[in-house]
């Protein structure tokens, strides 16, 4: 066995200087061509009118339109609304999940991940079944004779509220938590030994360190909803029309591609200096599970209104006290936790109840989405499977998610490989274009491949989508097996060499058997973002070259019936069991290694 | 008395972490709960801070009653293994945390903050943050933190455990110069019996959630009450034996393989009964016991010899299953015993310790 051997192949660490160059060569060439060069596409475009000239008019249409100027506040009073409201009700999740055991912390993790992972399109027609004029809640508070009229739930500001929080709830308590866990329990048990009690120790030492959880998730929230559209075009009314739906209708209309690019390029600059927010705060790096980086004092200013805070809570812990005397000779009641419980437990239901009303009404005999549904039909479900149009839109979707997450799979992997190698070279630069995807638009990429696609005759085929499907699974897979990668210990191929074993031996027997049910759980992801994916399927396919997804919003912009419940039921369903076995097999590979 | 606990228990599922635990501690007396992991040192720590509340058992600060009373209210100091600093903070008002949360005016909170640093010798460092500052450092502040609002009993969890060897040296004594110069009272978790042995008045000796043994440190390495004391403190030969007979306290020991000792017996301890003899290394005198001597003389063949440093240990098989080793000074090679050659000892009968079995 020579040395020579040693330093080349596929493994992290020992790699020969460019071999990371090879690995990471095959994810650039499909990001160039996919997204980097369609997305300066889409930003030269809207600099030039259809002859060809240089023009700042699409611009100038856009400031000087009252309508899109309109569009441009509600997308951004929607998006501050929903970031604000999922702080307030994501603190107290986030909070709890921290500070309970490991185990019941991972259970009540999948309360937070059911509704993450389940699609925009299935989570929206549940709220259709809960808030609309005959839906459960106006149903239940009329029976109850609390009104008389149904109160309009729904198609409003309202309706469109409801469904971003819960669309982007799950974000934020999965960006908060980690940030939250990284404190130091010693320290809230260090102040209380100093004397201060809950309300002082919570202002003034754990709620400033979470601060970069707080601050990160609501930015990401924030621009994710910029460029979100599913959820406002659903459960919105006319005036719920976001930028995004604007550029969708503007492509859709055929109108001017020089406009719906101004559109777009506005909403990633946007997104961009929000990005750029984010990274000063946070660290992008934590969007790849990495340690959050910034870490210094807060700003004095803040600091004081915090001490304020803590002491307008500290008076009315001491007239709590005053009412409710603690003793010393039996263990006080345990108020703080009891309200800490309450209010995650209110948001855990807010979370994942509505999704499931969806599926009773799939069962009805009506011919409606009304409750209570009539029971018990499987008629809804025999439509669906007889239907050419859904059953030909499942099996593109199913066959489009496989080659999507075998594709990305294997070069996700690969990237990931060349990212955890000693030898490479800017590595924040590389990590950053790889997960760059994950923090533009999907509307924008939708844009942007539209434009690479028509005029190469690409609509419609399910190949083409299925490589821009893979752009957007990409991050997903990265991240995913950076994680494992970095869990595993190198040592023991290291061990492996000692004994006589070759790179790919080491590799066959040694490495893959531990790491490949993290790989597969990046196959499952990149599935189901794929199987999810509506925005880009919207500029790509058209009749019978639909996916599951875009056959829905199809269905539910003209008509919503239960035959559509039967469909969300279907895929829930299915994305359901993938997410379940891919978190079963992910918490059993890190036990692997970590074993 | 500063603090008294009484009968303090808890339980895990099945696991008692601490059961029945009683201890007094008096004003300015400096206590060190000792102990291997598991053993409820900490538990018992944190029931004092009040941070673990206990299944029965009383607890006294100050002769105040404060079993369940909030941490907040017990009047007590903590400092946590890896430190505890607010990190977000300057260490100024890291040290200025206790004072603002009992109100204490500005002018004040500058002066005590000062004085507190400069009892700790880091009065330049007030406006970094804790981590700017090195491990000793970090540890000093802690100190500060804790002595700046002079609580009645200052708890310190394994304070040392993170630094390095030197610096923990340092820091004992630095510590212990402060519990002088403050006659503040303390009670120390350690695992470390060098540590425990250097710094306390008395040593609180805790195993499986009990307490072994309680009392000054040469009591407790002289006359161990257990078996698990005289092992845990010191380096200890044991050797199994049996009672062969005895003369009012004084008793004849068979040792495994058959040599005989004398020893001075507890009363409880009949003839016939297992026991186990225990020695400790520096007693054990190489060659045969003067005639007349009131020594016991064993033999048994050179195993190996080491110089360690300052003292060189000769290892001798008693039986195959029982070897026992005897420190001595380091002086020259010449003096040390041939490999497997048979080799007398000899140590004095009153340094003979038995313990049941």
């Amino acid at each position: 066995m020579s040395t020579k051997r040693h330093e080349s192949g596929v493994r992290p660490g020992v790699m020969a200087d460019f071999s990371w160059a090879i690995l990471i060569a095959p994810t650039l060439a499909l990001l160039t061509l996919l997204f980097i060069f369609p997305v300066a596409q889409v930003l030269w475009l809207s600099f030039y009118d259809p002859a060809g000239n240089f023009t700042i008019s699409n611009y100038e249409k856009l400031a000087a339109t009252p309508a899109y100027l309109q569009s441009l506040w509600v997308t951004f009073e929607l998006s501050a609304s929903t970031t604000l409201l999922c702080i307030l009700i994501g603190y107290p999740v986030a909070y709890l999940l921290v500070s309970v055991k490991t185990s019941l912390s991972r259970k009540l993790l999948i309360l937070v991940l059911i509704p993450f992972w389940t699609s925009f399109l299935v989570r929206s027609f549940a709220w259709m079944v809960l808030l609309g004029r005959q839906g459960a809640i106006n149903n239940v508070l009329m029976s109850l004779g609390i009104i008389d009229q149904p109160l309009s739930l729904i198609y409003n500001h309202t309706g469109a509220l409801i469904g971003m929080v819960h669309v982007m709830l799950p974000l934020f308590v999965l960006v908060a938590a980690p940030v939250m866990s990284r404190i130091d329990k010693n320290l809230m048990n260090a102040a209380a030994t100093l004397g201060a009690g809950v309300s002082q120790s919570f202002w003034r030492i754990f709620f400033p360190l979470s601060l970069p959880g707080v601050a990160g998730g609501g930015i990401l929230i924030f621009v994710t909803s910029l460029g979100f559209f599913i959820t406002p075009g659903l459960l919105g009314g006319r005036h719920e029309m976001v930028i995004s739906r604007i550029i969708v209708r503007e492509i859709q209309e055929g109108v001017s591609w020089g406009f719906a690019s101004a559109l777009s390029v506005l909403l990633l600059v946007a997104t961009v200096v929000f990005f750029i927010l984010y990274d000063r705060l946070v660290g992008l790096s934590s969007l790849s599970g990495g340690d959050s980086r910034r870490r210094g004092t807060v700003a004095a200013g803040l600091q004081k209104l915090l001490a304020i805070i803590a002491a307008a809570g500290d008076i009315m812990e001491k007239a709590y006290r005053h009412v409710f005397p603690v003793r010393a000779d039996r263990p006080a009641l345990r108020t703080g936790a009891a309200l800490l419980w309450t209010a995650a437990a209110l948001a855990l239901l807010f979370l994942v109840l509505p999704i499931l009303f969806i599926i009773p009404v799939s069962f009805t005999k009506q011919s409606f989405i009304g409750w209570p549904p009539d029971l018990f039909s499987w008629h809804w479900y025999e439509r669906f499977a007889s239907s050419p149009l859904w059953s030909t839109a499942m099996i593109r979707s199913i066959a489009i998610g496989i080659g999507t997450g075998i594709l990305a799979t294997v070069l996700g992997t690969l990237a990931a490989y060349a990212l955890v190698s000693r030898k490479m070279r800017w590595r924040a630069f590389w990590l950053g274009l790889v997960i760059s995807p994950m923090m533009v638009p999907n509307v924008v990429i939708g844009v942007a491949i539209f434009y690479l696609f028509a005029p190469l005759k690409l609509i419609g085929s399910g190949a083409g989508l299925a490589l821009a499907h893979t752009v957007i699974a990409l991050p997903y897979v990265v991240v995913t097996v950076l994680a494992v990668l970095k869990g595993y210990d190198e040592r023991l191929n290291q061990a492996a060499w000692t004994m006589g074993a070759g790179t790919w031996q080491t590799f066959k027997r040694i490495q893959l058997p531990l790491i490949q049910t993290g790989i597969f759980a990046a196959f499952l992801f990149a599935f189901v973002k794929s199987f999810d994916d509506l925005t880009i399927a919207l500029f790509v396919t058209a009749g019978l070259t639909s996916t599951l997804p875009k056959e829905m919003w199809d269905a539910a912009t003209t008509e919503v019936n239960p035959e559509l419940a039967a469909v969300s039921t279907v895929t829930l369903f299915i994305v359901l069991a993938v997410i379940i076995v891919a978190e079963r097999l992910q918490s059993r590979g890190a036990l692997h290694l970590k074993k | 008395m500063k603090l008294i606990a009484k009968n303090l228990s808890k339980s895990y599922g099945p696991v008692k972490a601490l059961d029945s635990a009683s201890l007094a501690i008096r004003e300015g007396e400096f206590v060190s709960l000792l102990g291997p992991s598991g053993s409820g040192k900490t538990t018992f720590l944190m029931m004092v801070a009040g941070l673990i509340m206990p299944d029965v058992g009383e607890l006294r600060i100050n002769g105040k009653l404060a079993t369940y009373l909030p941490v907040q209210d017990r009047d007590i100091g903590m400092v946590f293994q890896n430190y505890a600093l607010f990190p977000h903070l300057t260490v100024f008002e890291n040290i200025a945390f206790p004072l603002r949360m009992r109100k204490i005016d500005e002018n004040r909170i500058r002066s005590a903050v000062g004085e507190a640093l400069e009892m700790v010798r880091l009065s330049s460092t007030a406006d970094r943050v804790p981590a700017a500052l090195s491990g000793g450092q970090q540890q000093r502040i802690a100190l500060a933190r804790c002595l700046v609002y002079k609580p009645s009993i200052i708890l310190m969890d394994e304070p040392l455990g993170a630094l390095d060897r030197k610096m923990r040296e340092e820091m004992q004594l630095e510590i212990k110069r402060i519990h002088r110069a403050l006659g503040t009272t303390l009670l120390y978790v350690t695992h470390d019996q060098d540590e425990a042995m250097t710094m306390s008045d008395r040593i609180c000796l805790m195993h499986d959630g009990r307490i072994e043994q309680l009392g000054v440190p040469e009591e407790l390495y002289f006359s161990p009450q257990t078996a698990f004391a005289a092992d845990f403190l010191g380096n200890s030969n044991f050797m199994d034996a049996e009672v062969m007979g005895r003369d009012q306290d004084m008793a004849s020991l068979k040792l495994a393989g058959g040599q005989v000792i004398r020893a001075r017996l507890k009363e409880s301890l009949l003839q016939s009964d297992h026991v186990r003899v225990m020695v400790r290394p520096e007693r054990l005198r190489l060659g045969p016991a003067e005639p007349g001597s009131d020594c016991n003389e064993i033999r048994g063949t050179v195993f190996d010899t080491v110089l360690v440093g300052e003292v060189t240990r000769v290892y001798v098989h008693i039986t195959a299953d029982i070897t026992v080793s005897a420190t001595s000074l380091t002086g020259t090679h010449a003096q040390l015993p041939a490999l497997d050659s048979v080799q007398a000892m000899h140590w004095p009968v009153s340094d003979t310790l038995v313990f049941s079995r």
